[in-house]
């Protein structure tokens, strides 16, 4: 059953230069338990597309339903977690607070409350941080706060948009391997907005190739690699050849500018 | 300990300036004095001295320059002189056990401080309210900001005897309320633009995950904007403290008042008491002080409390 499905979508923003097409006519069916990553250079709609999705921002015309509803109705029914490039923590919360915060706004009992702050801290290996502010934080921790935070409520489907876009490789590489767990622990289906090939080949069961201008899919990538992906699953020939064909695709939808 | 050496140098070269200042400013002054007590001076008489430059007077009758330290009526008292009038009406009085006299400098402040409190009350609500309404409201944005500026190009000088009036009309006894809406009018302006910035201060990403909550419109103000804005709005509280302070003072200045400082700077240029002015002065400089360091104080904690970087 499809998560999320979309036909052709299109999203036109009015500019004073003119309509910029960002997103055109997109086709695409996301399924249950899906890790699908949508890659391209920047302005090829994979952010627009999410917010789509998310219902922050609303197309112009085609469908687009998640989890058979019309975007804004799944919103309204949390029925996602959204992870944003920077963590936006709130820099006067604790961590563990930070976290209560869409708790707090969907109306959880008290010690319930408690109990989902221990458990999403443990899920991405922040317990004993909860007290600490978000400046006591390096950059990769605010960002696994941030993915608690989405995770706190139990919406099935996680958008995240290019979350570990402004981390070191090192720390990316730790993350990614972290959310391969999590996923794996959790059978979400998530939705990941990246501009790093071998980030998206590592992470993805369908890979989303996108492109400029107008904003479209050029490639839909199922990927052969099995589930359980070791770091140096990345030195397999399958693995590069995956790369090589992401890599094929981004330049295709390139090759007129 | 190192930040109190530079404070204390250019302290000192204030006082230094000041105490130096006092001779050219007085000269003529002491002139006057020494010739009606029969001394010979150059050139002769009070007319024919408007005529000649201080400096020159100085040079010509030097003997007589340090006289200007130590005149009744000075045109610029020292900064002993003022000390002392500071001590004789605030502490010698309290000592004496007459600090709510109608000569002690505590009771004006006292009378002025009350009414600036009131004030800074009234304006920081309006303010903040009127903040709100721009924020959550574009008519309130294009009805209202156009007017707060205009407001505040008015003089303050010839608002106030208006107000004093309107309020004498409708029945309004006493000084005690014009005078708050007086400083109310300088103090909500600093108040309001801070608080506009600050309830703006929010990042986009930060009001779309809110979206992504489905929260409503007073959980997004209390649990984002409200916050967010805290530090914004302390750095205009203390510019909206010393506005409401000199929007008392102002209010006591044209207004008949016979209490407050403002009212004490008044009566010392009407009897031409400079020392009186001066203290005055001082007293309200004092008084400002006081009360930005308070909120720089309930600041700290505030934003302590909130995890702001020690």
């Amino acid at each position: 059953m499809s998560v999320i499905s979309a036909q052709d979508l299109n999203l036109t923003f009015q500019t004073n230069d003119g309509p910029v097409h960002a997103l055109s006519d997109v086709q695409l069916e996301i399924d249950k338990g899906d890790f699908v990553s949508f890659i391209g250079p920047s302005g090829c709609g994979k952010t627009t597309f999410l917010r789509c999705i998310a219902a922050l921002e609303t197309p112009t015309s085609g469908q687009l339903t998640v989890n058979a509803m019309p975007p804004d109705a799944a919103r309204k029914s949390r029925a996602y977690g959204y992870v944003f490039q920077n963590a936006g923590l709130y820099p006067w919360r604790t961590i563990g607070r930070n976290i209560r915060l869409p708790l707090e706004i969907m109306g959880y009992p008290k010690d319930e409350m408690a109990s989902r702050i221990q458990r999403v801290l443990k899920m991405v290996d922040l317990e004993g941080f909860e007290k600490k502010y978000p400046w006591q934080l390096s950059g990769g921790m605010q960002q696994r706060a941030s993915i608690a935070r989405a995770l706190a409520f139990d919406a099935d489907l996680l958008l995240m948009d290019e979350p570990f876009g402004a981390l070191d490789e090192i720390v990316r590489d730790h993350l990614n391997e972290q959310l391969l767990q999590l996923w794996a622990q959790t059978g979400k289906t998530i939705a990941f907005v990246t501009h790093s090939i071998p980030e998206a080949v590592y992470l993805s069961t369908k890979i989303v190739v996108m492109s400029p201008r107008p904003g479209r899919i050029t490639d839909v990538i199922e990927s052969p690699l099995p589930k359980e992906r070791p770091l140096d699953i990345r030195e397999t020939p399958e693995f590069l050849a995956l790369a090589q064909r992401v890599r094929d695709g981004l330049r295709a939808g390139h090759s007129y500018d | 300990m190192r930040n109190l050496i530079p404070i204390l140098t250019a302290l000192g070269a204030l006082l230094l300036i000041w105490q130096l200042a006092v001779a050219p400013m007085n000269i003529r002054g002491a002139l006057d004095i020494a010739e009606r007590g029969g001394a010979q001076i150059t050139p002769e008489g009070s007319v024919p001295r408007r005529d000649v430059s201080v400096w020159r007077l100085m040079a010509e009758n030097s003997s007589y320059v340090a006289r200007g330290y130590a005149l009744d009526r000075p045109r610029l008292p020292t900064p002993a002189q003022v000390s002392l009038e500071l001590w004789k009406t605030t502490g010698a009085m309290v000592m004496k056990g007459r600090a709510w006299s109608k000569r002690s400098l505590i009771y004006h402040g006292w009378v002025t401080l009350q009414s600036t409190l009131w004030g800074f009350l009234l304006g920081t609500s309006l303010g903040v309210l009127g903040a709100i309404a721009i924020v959550y409201s574009r008519t309130a944005q294009l009805s209202l900001m156009p007017w707060a500026i205009i407001s505040q190009t008015i003089p303050i000088v010839a608002l106030a005897p208006m107000i004093i009036v309107v309020s004498s009309q409708i029945g309004v006894e006493g000084r005690g309320l014009p005078k708050a809406i007086i400083s109310a009018y300088l103090c909500y302006f600093p108040v309001l633009v801070g608080m506009v910035k600050g309830l703006r201060a929010p990042e986009p990403s930060q009001l779309d995950l809110l979206k992504t909550y489905d929260a409503n419109g007073l959980q997004s103000f209390l649990k984002l904007r409200l916050p967010a804005s805290l530090p914004f709005l302390f750095t205009s509280l203390k510019v909206g403290i010393a506005a409401a302070l000199v929007g008392t003072i102002v209010g006591e200045l044209p207004t008949g008042a016979i209490s407050g400082l403002g009212a004490r700077i008044l009566i010392g240029d009407q009897f031409g008491t400079p020392l009186a002015i001066w203290s005055a002065l001082f007293a309200a400089a004092f008084l400002a002080g006081m009360l930005v360091t308070l909120l720089d104080l309930v600041q700290r904690i505030a934003l302590r409390q909130m995890g702001a970087q020690a």
